[in-house]
């Protein structure tokens, strides 16, 4: 058993400071296709740290640290900077419009909700019938997103347009041990990310992607990994906890992660089979240092590490994310704990990567 | 060439966790070739021979892995759920025997369904390792099996588990054993992960960056009792695959196999099907691209335990590869 | 105006589905050759013409694609006579018992989609409109003769002649997207006399309508700046939701949204409100469903745009299009590459990074 103390680089800790950033990108408007709020966030805290930064064509934002030493580990890091959401298609007049959905969204969840249009956070609402107007029957059909409309108010011409993207109005808090946001998947990610660029590992050159448009297609991430051309490559993300009691009091075996349980390590979604080597080398690290981790539930769901896997001659990759409930929702639930360990375990695991890590066969 | 596809059908390998199938052919081709290595994905990559008189780079794919299943979680009773590794079927599970890459065996159970004759789903199957405890069990999540079932030979017919794309893997060594001279740079790739998304193609494809790609793989037959409708049959030779779910081959090298094939005096038949694709498709979609075309082994009962091919089909798909690779070649 | 007809004609009677390109790329080579500097094909047979700009290298490169390649029928089998088939794209098989259709044997072959009488089907599908599956095509000819000149993997393609409606509209099968192909010529045309600062490929990709085969690979060996996808878009029609159509005749569309970079889609807006072209905005959720969606992804990363013609009854033999709007397309496109500036690389941003 390793003394963490006994880590070149002391692991980063998540304070004040940490939080009040994971508010304000948890709090940004920051839709797939339309991720200026949070790329401005980013790039303010970036520049005056990383030495590349560049904008792509689609939007990410690509950030180089270098190595102090030569012919160094080339690493790439990938946490996407949109979240799921709304685009206003159809002006219906009297503050009302039509909406279509941006990534995947349980459409049940939608109704009765506060929103937040564009940049300017221009509040309004998706409303739904009252139950006095209601028809016999109709309580049990989900309303589609067609009959759907978001209201800011009939005074609002000229506040938005059609084509603003829109999101759920959560505001971050903190309570007790928990964080609770909208977006945290991958906001959580997006400040890892900098936390490691502020902590730099200096025997890796780091290349730190914060990625676009994950939430429909990997599509950020895919560009990133074939400019970056990384050796290794890890997705930092938030994954879903399933883990809430079973109705019936039976044992829920379908939990993906549980709360609390530490950073999930992915063996394999539906994108990715991760490379064993790095899957080790993450259990190994916990292990060494007693940070708790847990494996998440192999199947469904994915990460940048799927587009990036496959670049070029191919990228030995894992992924690892911090557990969060009712992702995809207007609130995302997630332990401080799990935070502070995902990133822990994840820079002790930087700080113990060696190129020899790549010698033996996948 | 049966022992040979013998001891490929019946390895473990999954795909992610192709490694015992690589080994395997590693041994097999490794006096035959000129360069061989492993990628960052885990596919074998043997080059053969070298470019002159206008040859071309040619890649050649057959797939290592197989379908399989993974540990998603342990119950206190040491029962183990999972999730499907590539396109397996429900109806090919309950009562099913599988082997875990570290060697622990196992069946597939199932709870009690509404009516006995309705298919279980995946949430209401598990493996049974014989284990009492979670504790006790040899199985820890995220652990890999594949189905367990030795070769059977009928003959001209061979059964087995994996023949997709097993068989393949032994054309694609018979082939490279019996080439004597090309003109050609012939690079053969052993491939990972197909059957999650092509993605060994995908990585070595680019890697190669080749002239001409050829794919090996299985393909549907129609010829079962009111199976799907399909002309390609067994024992009617290897299928030329004008196209299928994923992919147009290239008419190109679509004329070009049937050449080769009349030339040699082989049966052919050509191919069409609906759902389903192989590594062409990937090699297809490399770089500037890449003209592409397949070679299908005609195969019932694809993506079960016992899928069923021709012996003679198999040999005849190696003369077809050996004709159209030791010659000149010009895609027109 | 009307020019562009008889070409665009003359391209819905050539065949050219999905992964067989070739019979059209010849008639589209043919028509671009003497419009631009240089044509070659890609390694999976998209049409690449190069019109180079002025002044001195390296000049930044942009691509003008439309896709070239239609969607139809290819044979499955033979059975006494007649022909089975499977779709090659998307194609609603409702639309197609009784229509003519050209069989691509070992010669051009005229037949009919046929159904078969209830009687000879599955009790359960009396009534109903069925699968590809259970129809033919009749080629009129006897077994024997059909057995020599059709084999399974034969193209089927739609052979009805493109019929001129009133308002300046056609009708006809594959207008989806040799309109473009016809929009992008016009643009080439009135290029002619143009000195502009950017190289220009137009190309006619292939496999639009299956793999996006043509727009994953030819952006890799040109390696553009900037690439533009002109395809056909929803024009409001009976049956079709107002609010994911646009008027057929009134204007082109440009696309907005993930698949399209904000700055040109800006570029173009303002052009086409200075020139005074009447266009709607296409507001596209997630994806464009266009050639837009490959490119933009290859290699780095492209910036790219989505230019819509609309058009009703897609993938039917009867889609209907403006000459109008085709005419319209041309033009914008060759107004924005005579404006644009070689410097405009550097206004392709996204807005935070302006510091």
């Amino acid at each position: 058993m390793t003394d963490r103390t006994k880590l070149p680089i002391p692991l980063p800790q998540i304070g004040a400071e940490q939080l009040t950033l994971l508010e304000r990108l948890s709090n940004a408007v920051a839709v797939s296709g339309d991720e200026g709020e949070v790329r401005a966030i980013v790039l303010e805290q970036v520049k005056p740290l990383a030495d590349e930064v560049t904008v792509d064509a689609l939007g990410n934002v690509l950030v180089t640290k270098h190595a102090t030493a030569p012919n160094a580990l080339r690493v790439m890091l990938a946490a996407h900077m949109d979240e799921v959401g709304f685009m206003l298609t159809r002006d219906d007049e009297n503050g009302l419009y039509q909406f279509g959905l941006v990534g995947g969204m349980d459409e049940r969840v939608l109704v009765g909700k506060p929103i937040l249009v564009g940049k300017s956070h221009i509040p309004g609402v998706i409303g739904a019938k009252p139950i006095h107007l209601q028809e016999r029957g109709e309580r049990e059909q989900t309303i589609p997103v067609e009959q759907l409309r978001i209201d800011i108010g009939p005074g609002g011409s000229g506040k938005v347009k059609v084509g603003d993207r829109a999101t759920f109005a959560t505001r971050f808090q903190q309570i007790g041990p928990s964080l609770v946001g909208k977006a945290l998947d991958d906001r959580l990610g997006v400040a890892m990310l900098l936390e490691i660029l502020r902590n730099p590992i200096p025997q890796l050159e780091l290349l730190l992607a914060f990625t676009v448009q994950e939430e429909i297609g990997l599509r950020g991430a895919r560009v990133a990994g074939y400019a970056f051309d990384p050796q290794i490559a890890i997705a930092v993300d938030s994954t879903p906890a399933r883990d809430l009691p079973n109705y019936d009091g039976t044992e829920n075996q379908s939990y993906n992660t549980r709360l609390g349980a530490g950073p999930a390590i992915y063996v394999a979604d539906s994108g990715t089979l991760s490379d064993p080597r790095l899957i080790r080398h993450l259990a190994q690290t916990g292990d060494a240092l007693s940070i708790p981790y847990q494996f998440r539930q192999p199947g469904g769901g994915g990460t940048d590490a799927g587009a990036i896997h496959t670049r070029r001659a191919g990228v030995p990759s894992v992924s690892i994310s911090v557990p969060g409930r009712y992702a995809h929702t207007p609130v995302l639930f997630a332990r401080l704990d799990d935070w502070q360990n995902s990133l822990s375990l994840l820079h002790a695991a930087l700080q113990r990567l060696t190129p020899d890590i790549l010698a033996q066969e996948r | 060439m049966k022992e040979l596809i013998r001891k490929l059908v019946e390895a473990v390998g999954p795909s992610g966790y192709e490694g015992a199938v690589r080994d395997l052919v590693r041994s097999e081709i490794s006096d035959s070739v000129g360069e061989l290595r492993v990628d960052a994905m885990g596919n074998l990559i043997a080059r053969k021979g070298q470019r002159q008189n206008g040859g071309l780079r040619i890649m050649l794919s057959a797939h290592m892995d197989e379908i399989g299943v993974m540990a998603t979680h342990i119950d206190e009773n040491g029962f183990v759920r999972f999730t499907t590794i590539g396109g397996v079927h429900p109806r090919t599970c309950f009562g099913g025997r599988v082997q875990f890459v570290n060697g622990t065996r196992g069946l597939i159970g199932g709870e009690r369904t509404d009516a006995p004759d309705k298919i279980h789903s995946f949430e209401q199957l598990f493996i049974d390792v014989g284990a009492s405890s979670r504790e006790t069990c040899p199985v820890k999540v995220g652990d890999i099996a594949a189905f367990d079932r030795p070769m059977i030979d009928l003959g001209d017919r061979l059964v087995s588990k994996a023949m997709d794309d097993r068989i393949a893997c032994a054309v694609l060594i018979e082939t490279l054993r019996a080439i004597k001279k090309s003109p050609h740079e012939l690079f053969f790739v052993f491939s990972t992960q197909e059957e999650v998304g092509l993605r060994g193609a995908t990585t070595a494809a680019y890697a190669i960056d080749p002239d001409l790609g050829i794919s090996v793989d299985v393909t549907l037959s129609g010829d079962t009792p009111k199976g799907v409708k399909m002309e390609v049959a067994l024992g009617k030779g290897p299928a030329i695959k004008v196209r299928d779910g994923g992919m147009l081959a290239d008419p190109r090298v679509v004329r070009l196999m049937v050449a080769s094939a009349e030339k040699a005096g082989l049966p052919y038949q050509l191919e069409v099907l609906e759902g389903g694709t192989t590594d062409a498709r990937a090699i297809q979609m490399a770089r500037a691209g890449v003209p592409s075309g397949c070679v299908s082994i005609p195969c019932r009962y694809v993506h079960s335990p016992s899928e069923m091919v021709d012996y003679r089909d198999v040999q005849q798909s190696v003369q077809l590869l050996t004709a159209l690779l030791s010659g000149p070649i010009a895609l027109e | 105006m009307t020019e562009i007809t008889p070409f665009l004609k003359e391209l819905l009677s050539v065949s050219g589905l999905s992964g067989t390109e070739e019979p059209v790329r010849r008639l589209i080579k043919d028509a671009w050759t003497p419009l631009v500097d240089e044509v070659s094909i890609s390694k999976l047979g998209s049409l690449h013409a190069l019109r180079k700009g002025h002044g001195p290298e390296p000049r930044p490169r942009l691509i003008l694609a439309a896709h070239m390649d239609a969607i139809g029928l290819m044979a499955t089998g033979v059975v006494d006579g007649l022909i089975r088939f499977t779709e090659v794209g998307g194609v609603d098989p409702r639309v197609l018992p009784g229509q003519f259709v050209t069989v691509h044997g070992r010669r051009d072959l005229t037949g009919v989609i046929v159904k078969p009488d209830d009687r000879s089907l599955p009790h359960r599908l009396r009534d109903k409109p069925f699968d590809m599956e259970y129809l033919y095509v009749d080629t009129g000819l006897l077994p024997a003769e059909v057995a020599e000149l059709v084999r399974v993997g034969d193209t089927i393609s739609f052979a009805q002649p493109p019929v001129e409606l009133t308002g300046g509209a056609l009708a006809g099968h594959t207008l989806d997207n040799r309109a473009s192909v016809a929009a992008v010529t016009i643009c080439l045309q009135e290029l002619q006399p143009v000195h502009h600062a950017w190289d220009v490929w137009a190309v006619a990709t292939v496999q639009e309508e299956e793999t996006l085969g043509g727009a994953l690979t030819s952006p890799f060996a040109i390696r553009p700046q900037l690439a533009i996808a002109i395809d056909v878009t929803f024009a409001r029609g009976p049956g079709s939701p107002e609010s994911r159509t646009y008027p057929l005749g009134k204007g082109i569309t440009l696309g907005f949204g993930p698949n399209v970079h904000p700055a040109i889609y800006k570029a173009f807006s303002e052009l086409a409100d200075r020139i005074d072209l009447p266009y709607s905005n296409e507001y596209m959720p997630r994806h464009s469903g266009t050639d837009a969606y490959g490119m933009q992804i290859v290699a780095e990363g492209i910036p790219t745009m989505v230019i819509g013609i609309p058009l009703r009854y897609m993938h039917t033999p009867v889609e209907v299009v403006s000459l109008k709007d085709i005419q319209r397309a041309g033009h914008l496109m060759a107004q924005f590459i005579s404006a644009l500036p070689a410097d405009f690389v550097n206004q392709i941003r996204w807005d935070e990074a302006n510091d």
